[in-house]
């Protein structure tokens, strides 16, 4: 990237809240309905009906905000954000303007080695509106309004962020934490977590920032970085050629990797705000703060720094097995549960399962094997009842059934070799077969001892007690 | 004050209203009026005065979280002006 | 029959001198014959007489309410399922309501008849019900004059006999004006000691449903049906509704009313300002003591109201828009022409009028000056009540600077229709209670005394007034012809 310039970042995350009800009515938000079959009448704003506060979107903004170590405002207000659209059936959006619920707060990223922190500037809580469906209906555009009135968290940032890299690392962190809290499920796909990033570029050394484009529409990290990337070039190469950034509302489009202006939804910007006369300031107590403190989790950040100091691991492997709260559960219930070492823990997990996952596109949640049952397995390496070879085949086999480590290495006689006796006879059996190779190793061919090891292992189905086989062989070949 | 028929035209786009041409200077002179009325107000002091959004110095209550609404589609959409498939029409979205 | 009390009729009802079925197939075929005011939008003639008969059953079986067969209008403000509910606008003359509102599921669990939605002007916003698409409504006590307004349909069928009692709605003077105007008992209750829920708003903050009734007495007893918290309403007060009709008799003595000064200053109507010294003069008979208090941002109140009402109705009726209930123009060009136009064809001047200021006053770079400014005015009004009741029990003083005034009269001119609110608006507020009860007549037209209560104290508005009502007979004049 050109170095003369320097870029300016700031993301408005919109996570949906993951409660059972919208957040001004008891319609479901369940995802996936059939269209308007979840728009109650309060949903679809018919005459005279009137908002009532849903108690869980308040106690998540809560969590939230305290997670962030952000100020809880005692007395926040609801305004109405006026303006026409078809997915907006009261013509307003109940949002929050003057007096967030969440004041500033802040939230750290790594990046390179290096931590950062990035401010944030508030946390609202708002409806969502409903869906416009493009499809041709002659011609007309089909409204569903279902998601309308699904609670929403607005994240503001602080222009904070000097990358694309940077801001993918504050929406993982964001992205990471959200679930911690259980307060988002993050599925960006059907839409429970986006962002609309603000860009600006100025010249390095320039105090003032640079005007800035709002893009909308960006709903995956690898787009975020993509999208931003391009908007930066593009201000840049304008700017270079003599034009000038205009502020608006950009669109991403990922099939085209480009961003274009949305001139339609500019040219009315008056939202007129004002505090909506349905509800009520909403207060927030000491004791209210308390209590959603209580069921606070521990934090990622948190989680990590303990990962590194009870179990030893690396910075990496911490990252890795702390980047969502079910992995970090499934570690800690694994480490208690198989009574061995954490190293083979953090292995296994880092390793074998995580590789296993992905694999299959399945998250922690849905890993076949549970916590329990790979202690089973790990339990019998620790005991030498199977080597770690086998265990790799146990485990493949514990994936596709329901069996424990046990049954499987019962039925399929995986139990390892420690009879001496019989390791013995299969060694002086391979010595006898092999004199060339005798011959080598004993004339100081060092790597030849590797190929008897093999034959063994192959001949005994692997399931030699490895170390027996490398003292025998040791004993035999006597130099 | 007093307002153009300019402004109302503003205005009324705001709004999303639509106001008869031959209408709009009547608009004009009326909520020039109005404005000359409501703007005796600012002859009052008000400093330090925190404004009254409520009769009721009351906070919000909170509804639990539980779904208490059933599907009433049918019934909602039989006095909407165009419906297909489920959803509400209107004329092509461009974005 | 027609010019019973509701107290009257329950007492009828009960003694087997008639059924709700007679009793309603009376008021129907009243209503019949006096269509020419116009009270009425709709008439649900059919599901009157099935809920009479549902009435009579509940009666006979002795579970009857005070209000069960006692047939009653529903202000066509107020949502009824399965019902038109225009809200006096060619934008809603399509819509049935998919759903009641919590005041009609209250009367209907009452076992109150309704007989129909009554007149109104157009989404509460006027004052002499000339605003309303399905035109005006005539006074039962001067056919060539305004019932007054918003709740204009509702008074004049009270005052003529069209039905028993009337709900109405009050956001600036639309239950104590239009009362007064026709000569009946009409109260507005508190901010939130009546479910907003299904009442359609014009100005939420300022918007409070209430009885309009023929005595104090009536007004009791319907407000005891229609109060009450309601979780669908987040400004609902939950606050335990009290026997509004057991202290109803309470002696006055000692009672302390207030006069505050600037109700009686220049551009009262000098033969009402009599008619309310007389009925002061009444009420010091009656024991009570009476002493001058002051308000001195009374006058701020218009202005103050004509920035909050407007502001919040433009918000407000922005779900009016042609997509998912009520009018849509032909062959909409895009989105924008749907919107324009599908509002634009219905709403009335006055509507538009409100529309547009409140859009002004909330726009950018004029929230501060107006929107802004008229909420801390609104705050040392507030406070000027506050200070005043703190000194006295209640405040009387007229409803309105003139009795009814013609037809037509004040059409053209929308200022001198919005300053005949003065006396009623500030009350709406600081959202206390009031009460219009009548007292009296100029030229032969009706004149109401406001009264003015502390937040909640309805029971003593309402004991207050019943007291007057027993010792005058203003409150049982009836309109020639209506007899």
């Amino acid at each position: 990237m050109n170095s003369q310039w320097e870029v300016v970042i700031g993301l408005e995350i919109h996570a949906q809240l993951a409660t059972k009800s919208k957040i001004f009515s008891g319609a479901s938000t369940a995802y996936g309905a059939e269209p308007n079959t979840q728009a109650c009448a309060v949903d679809l704003g018919l005459p005279g009906v009137l908002p009532v506060l849903n108690q869980e979107a308040v106690r998540m903004a809560v969590k939230f905000g305290l997670a962030i170590e952000a100020e809880i405002a005692p007395y926040s207000v609801f305004a109405r954000k006026n303006y026409f659209y078809p997915d907006l059936p009261k013509g307003y959006q109940i949002s929050q303007f003057e007096l967030p619920i969440v004041g500033n707060g802040h939230l750290d990223i790594d990046l390179d080695g290096a931590t950062k922190r990035i401010g944030v500037t508030r946390a609202h809580l708002e409806e969502d509106a409903g869906k416009s469906l493009h499809e041709d209906f002659h011609g007309l555009t089909g409204i569903d309004l279902n998601r309308a009135g699904t609670p929403l968290l607005e994240i503001v940032s602080e222009p904070d962020m000097r990358s694309a890299k940077e801001a993918v690392a504050y929406m993982r962190k964001l992205h990471e934490l959200v679930r911690y809290l259980e307060i988002c499920d993050g599925n960006m796909q059907e839409g429970s977590f986006r962002c609309d990033a603000n860009v600006s570029v100025r010249p390095r050394g320039q105090a003032e920032f640079g005007t800035r484009a709002e893009i909308k529409n960006i709903n995956s990290f690898r787009f975020v970085e993509k999208a931003i990337n391009h908007e930066i070039e593009r201000q840049i190469d304008l700017i270079e050629s003599g034009g000038k950034v205009v502020q608006e509302t950009r669109l991403y489009d990922a099939n085209k990797d480009e961003t274009r202006s949305m001139r339609g939804k500019e040219e009315a910007n008056d939202y007129r705000y004002f505090p909506d006369p349905d509800l009520l300031p909403v207060e927030i107590t000491e004791a209210f703060k308390d209590e959603v403190r209580a069921t606070l989790p521990e934090l990622p950040d948190a989680k990590k720094r303990r990962f590194i100091e009870q179990y030893g691991q690396d910075d990496e492997s911490a990252a890795t097995l702390t980047s969502s709260r079910q992995l970090a559960d499934y570690y800690e219930a694994l480490v208690e549960a198989s009574g061995g070492e954490a190293k083979i823990c953090t292995n296994w997990v880092t390793g074998d399962v995580l590789g296993a996952l992905n694999k299959a596109g399945l998250e922690i949640g849905q890993c076949p094997v549970d916590a329990e049952r790979l202690a089973g397995l790990l339990q019998r390496i620790a005991d030498d009842t199977i080597s770690g070879k086998i265990a790799k085949q146990v485990f493949e086999a514990m994936w596709q059934g329901q069996e424990t480590a046990d049954q499987i290495i019962e039925s399929q006689g995986l139990k390892q070799i420690t009879d001496t006796g019989a390791i013995e006879a299969i060694i002086d059996k391979i010595i006898a077969d092999n004199p060339g190779q005798v011959e080598q190793y004993l004339g100081g061919k060092d790597k030849v001892f590797g190929f008897f090891v093999g034959q063994v292992m192959k001949e005994m189905q692997g399931k030699a007690n490895p170390a027996e086989v490398n003292k025998i062989l040791k004993t035999k070949l006597k130099r | 004050m007093s307002l153009t028929t300019d402004d109302v035209n503003k205005i009324a786009h705001l709004a999303r209203l639509g106001v008869d041409i031959q209408d709009v200077d009547t608009y004009a002179h009326d909520l020039s009026g109005i404005l000359d009325l409501v703007t005796q107000m600012s002859q009052l002091n008000t400093e330090g005065v925190a404004p009254m959004a409520h009769p009721m110095e009351q906070s919000q209550r909170l509804r639990p979280d539980r779904v208490t609404e059933t599907n009433m589609r049918e019934k909602f959409q039989a006095i909407a002006p165009q419906v297909e498939a489920g959803l509400y029409l209107v004329p092509k979205v461009i974005e | 029959m027609n010019n019973k009390t509701i107290a009257e009729l329950a007492r009828g009802l009960r003694a087997g001198e008639f059924s709700s079925v007679e009793l309603t197939q009376g008021y129907l075929e009243r209503i019949r014959q006096f269509s020419v005011l116009n009270a009425y939008i709709t008439v649900t003639a059919e599901q009157a007489l099935a809920q009479a008969e549902a009435a009579d059953k509940r009666l006979a079986a002795g579970t009857a309410d005070l209000l069960t067969g006692i047939p009653v209008a529903q202000k066509d403000i107020f949502c009824t399922d399965g019902v038109k509910t225009s809200c006096g606008s060619k934008m809603l003359d399509n819509f049935i309501s998919p759903y009641n509102a919590t005041v009609v599921e209250k009367l209907n669990a009452a076992g109150a008849v309704m007989l129909g939605k009554s007149n109104m002007d157009e989404f509460a916003m006027g004052s002499s019900n000339e605003t309303s698409f399905y035109g005006s409504v005539q006074n039962p006590w001067n056919v060539s004059c305004v019932p007054g307004g918003s709740s204009g349909g509702s008074a004049a069928a009270v005052a003529a006999g069209l039905t028993a009692g009337a709900t109405g709605t009050d956001t600036g003077g639309s239950i104590r004006q239009p009362a007064a105007f026709c000569g009946i008992t009409g109260l507005k209750p508190t901010y939130g000691r009546v479910s907003r829920y299904g009442m359609i708003a014009y100005a939420s903050s300022l918007d409070q449903g209430g009885p309009m009734t023929r005595t104090a007495e009536d007004a009791a007893i319907m407000l005891q049906a229609m109060a009450g918290f309601d979780e669908k309403d987040s400004t609902s007060v939950d606050r335990p509704v009290p026997d509004y009709s057991s202290g109803l008799n309470q002696p006055l003595s000692g009672l302390k009313i207030g006069l505050p000064k600037e109700f009686f200053g220049e551009g009262l109507n000098g033969e009402i300002a009599t008619v309310i010294e007389t009925a002061v003069n009444e009420y010091r008979k009656l024991g009570a003591e009476v002493k001058e208090v002051s308000m001195p941002n009374l006058k701020h109140a218009i202005p103050a109201y004509y920035v909050i009402a407007p502001a919040e109705c433009s918000a407000n009726l922005s779900r009016f828009d042609g997509v998912r209930f009520g009018y849509r123009c032909d062959n909409p060009a895009d989105l924008s022409d749907l919107y324009t136009r599908s509002r634009g064809e219905t709403f009335g001047k006055e509507v538009k009028r409100r529309i547009l200021i409140g859009t002004y006053a909330l726009s950018a770079g004029y929230y501060d000056a107006y929107y802004l400014k008229a909420q801390k005015v609104r705050r040392l009004i507030s406070d000027d009540f506050k200070s005043a009741l703190a000194e006295v029990d209640v405040l009387m003083g007229p409803v309105s600077p003139t009795v009814a005034f013609g037809l037509g009269e004040k059409t053209g001119d929308p200022i001198q229709m919005y300053l005949s609110d003065i006396y009623t608006i500030a009350v709406n507020l600081a959202g206390l209670p009031a009460m219009s009860i009548p007292a009296g007549f100029v030229d032969g037209k009706p004149v109401g005394l406001q009264i003015i209560g502390n937040y909640f104290a309805e029971d003593r508005l309402l004991n207050v007034a019943h007291r007057y009502q027993m010792n005058t007979d203003w409150h049982k004049q009836v309109p020639k012809g209506f007899e």
